[in-house]
């Protein structure tokens, strides 16, 4: 089997197979990648989490790219990534096509009254962790933990994007430079 | 009419072009920014259809992002509508995955590059939280007891007990289900 075909039909079963995204898709990637193929060693499968976490996209895109890339060129990254995305393209459009066809039905908006609150709550945890993170990094959530100049950056930003309804890509663009100053003065 | 359609699909491509080019962090930061650009900017899309796509992003199988951006597209501009909108989210991780794992080693020793990310990381949480803010407003105007039971539960499962987000969205989605057949249940008694 060309390793074209191999490429497409493993991220064809990441895509299929990863739910609730982002870290749910990564053991699924390191057992295709690593265990299964031997396209990456483990090292460079931990780089590749690295590299994921550093750029934007889902972690699911970067590792057909990186993989991809490595194993059959341009070429190979095209295929790898279309086999990530079918799945989604396929079962996405089937749902959303019931959900205009039967949204409306008293049942479907009763369990979707439901699942809004949880949604509301899951962005809102993922922003707390996300908060935890920046200010006490690794360390326990303790008041002798905090890293001010980190804490003083979300407050900031919080302000602008509240008082001032600034751009949410302007007021990230302005951390990382704030973040820039702050490392090199300290 | 023609002219004004392909006006559409160009700005459904580039705004997620824009959108997942600049988002670090998972779906859920995804998701934040599209609602941003789609429901308050742009006015395409309602609110509660949002966080429609969203559970619906967070249920189904693959990325979150480009769930998200299939449903979007469908809703905006049918078939051509779904294909820019997952074109748009897909190009950026590519293109900078593609230029990263070139010269990856000393993109991730470089001390610069680290202080910014670590700034940006601030600059994320804020926009989270915004975002929060907003959608608790919003479920909190409904005055439900249930919603207010269902968000405390939900956030104590996957804050504290880390528990698997699809278990979450299968829970509330039992308690939509058992609260439907609760009301029809009463409608038919007093009937």
């Amino acid at each position: 089997m060309s390793v074209l075909l191999q490429l497409f039909l493993s991220f064809l079963q990441i895509g299929a197979f990863s739910i609730g995204g982002g870290y749910a898709a990564m053991p699924l990637i390191q057992s295709q990648v690593v265990t299964v193929h031997g396209w990456l060693t483990m090292d460079a499968f931990t780089d590749l989490v690295t590299i994921a976490e550093m750029t934007p996209g889902p972690i699911a895109l970067n590792a057909a790219t990186f993989v991809g890339l490595r194993m059959g060129g341009a070429a190979g990254a095209l295929a790898a990534t279309l086999g990530a995305v079918l799945p989604s393209l396929v079962i996405v459009s089937l749902l959303s096509w019931l959900y205009r066809r039967y949204g409306k039905l008293p049942l479907l908006q009763s369990v979707l009254g439901s699942l809004r609150p949880a949604v509301v709550a899951l962005i809102g945890a993922a922003g707390l962790t996300m908060l935890l993170n920046a200010v006490f990094g690794s360390a326990a959530a303790a008041l002798a933990n905090v890293r001010w100049p980190a804490a003083a950056l979300v407050a900031a930003a919080f302000f602008a994007l509240r008082r001032f309804k600034c751009s949410p890509i302007l007021v990230m663009a302005a951390c990382g430079v704030a973040g820039l100053i702050l490392g090199l003065v300290s | 009419m023609k002219k004004d359609r392909m006006h559409r699909l160009l700005t459904l491509f580039l705004s997620n072009l824009y959108i997942s080019a600049c988002t670090f962090g998972g779906g859920f930061v995804i998701v934040s920014f599209m609602r941003r650009r789609y429901v308050e900017e742009l006015h395409w899309i309602t609110e509660e259809e949002m966080l429609d796509m969203t559970a619906l992003a967070q249920s189904a199988p693959g990325p979150i992002a480009v769930n998200a951006a299939i449903q979007v597209g469908w809703k905006v501009g049918g078939l051509a509508g779904m294909l820019a909108s997952v074109l748009g989210t897909c190009v950026p991780p590519v293109v900078i995955l593609s230029v990263i794992s070139l010269f990856y080693q000393r993109f991730a020793e470089n001390r610069y590059v680290a202080l910014v990310l670590r700034g940006m990381q601030c600059g994320v949480a804020a926009v989270i939280l915004s975002v929060t803010a907003d959608l608790v407003k919003n479920v909190a105007r409904r005055r439900r007891i249930i919603d207010a039971i269902v968000t405390l539960a939900a956030f104590a499962a996957v804050f504290w007990l880390r528990i698997n987000v699809v278990f979450i969205i299968l829970a509330a989605a039992a308690v939509g289900i058992a609260a439907a057949l609760a009301e029809k249940r009463r409608g038919g008694r007093t009937a």
